[in-house]
């Protein structure tokens, strides 16, 4: 299985980005504006963790046909540490507030719509299966958190503010989202793996559209974090994710294999 | 004016065929949102297949202090209920 390891990296770059997110966004529970939002919010952070559970879970079958022994979702979520984590640098970013959550939202949500579309046409069928179970929940989060934008942006001139600032400040993190690197591209060649770089223009125009409801202005700032093969995907991350893994492992790590 | 949102009565039917039944209610600011958190609040296990969503200021309700001239008088009228016909033990659910 000489594709396994390649694979295996694959498919906890598809975990990874879940797992911190629905953390992130779990952060919000007993926290949101107001109860309904909370409940909502906190749904969709429930839907990322399911998600990221099935991906671990092929990972570590993955991970045992290439060495024999592969580890269960439990050790892959909670025993890496920061550098071994594969998560796109935009999912480990802060909640700030609410239009820093629901910007960082909609930027993720209009590109994991694109790429779970993408990936139904796998070869791989297990991934064709889990990307096809994903992209039902997905659809409903890009329709909140579109919305939400277009409400804040278009809303109070606060909340525009909020908004416009929010959108502005997360917008250095995208880039990372449309690019590949060599584990990647054998993937695509195969039939795997989406071509990350294929989503970049319809992305742009779903972003486009939404901040044109939203009476904001599309970032036009060229520069991005984690281009050139030195991004979250690769183990290079931001200064958040650290204090954010100690809070999501602290107990796995206090007490080795604590069941609940 | 108000800062808080508006209240909403949620109706959930949980399989076609039955009627659409008062689950509860929640604040939305608009007909729209107040869908999509009824979907949140309201049908996380998988309780229905549609949703109602009716701003609360538009239901007109009986009001508890007429109770009297509204129900008393249908209390008194027992032929109004079958209940003067023998049932045969065969027939059950009436």
């Amino acid at each position: 299985m000489n594709d396994a390891k390649p694979l295996f990296e694959y498919l906890l770059r598809l975990a990874d980005s879940d797992l911190l997110l629905a953390q992130r966004l779990g952060e919000w529970v007993g926290h949101g504006p107001v109860l309904e939002e909370d409940i909502a919010t906190t749904n969709v952070g429930l839907d990322l963790l399911g998600q990221s559970r099935l991906w671990f879970a092929y990972a570590g079958e993955v991970e045992a046909r290439c060495n024999g022994t592969g580890r269960s979702e439990d050790e892959l979520a909670f025993l890496r540490d920061a550098g071994e984590f594969r998560n796109l640098m935009l999912t480990e970013q802060p909640n700030g507030n609410y239009a820093d959550t629901m910007a960082r939202q909609f930027y993720f949500d209009a590109w994991h719509e694109l790429l779970l579309r993408g990936l139904t046409a796998s070869t791989d069928a297990r991934i064709a299966e889990i990307a096809a179970k994903a992209l039902k929940e997905v659809r409903y989060h890009i329709e909140r958190s579109a919305d939400w934008v277009i409400r804040l942006g278009d809303g109070t001139e606060e909340s525009h503010r909020r908004m416009q600032a929010a959108v502005d400040g997360l917008w250095m993190y995208t880039g990372e989202m449309f690019e590949v690197d060599a584990i990647e591209l054998a993937l695509i060649d195969a039939g795997i793996a989406c071509d990350a770089r294929t989503l970049a223009a319809p992305w742009r125009e779903r972003v486009r559209a939404i901040f044109a409801d939203a009476t904001l202005d599309l970032p036009t700032g060229t520069w991005m974090q984690g281009s050139g093969g030195r991004g979250g995907k690769q183990g290079v991350h931001t200064e958040h994710i650290g204090p954010m893994l100690a809070q999501m492992q602290w107990l796995q790590r206090a007490y080795p294999g604590a069941q609940w | 004016m108000s800062r808080e949102w508006p209240l909403w009565e949620i109706f959930i039917r949980s399989q076609h065929g039955l009627a659409h039944k008062h689950v509860g209610s929640l604040h939305a600011p608009d007909a729209e949102m107040a869908i999509k958190n009824a979907r949140d609040v309201y049908t996380r296990r998988n309780e229905g297949v549609s949703i109602w969503a009716v701003k609360s200021s538009d239901i007109v309700a009986s009001s508890p202090g007429e109770k009297e001239p509204m129900f008393e008088p249908a209390s008194s009228k027992v032929y109004r209920h079958p209940t003067f016909f023998p049932m045969p033990d065969e027939v059950k659910h009436i």
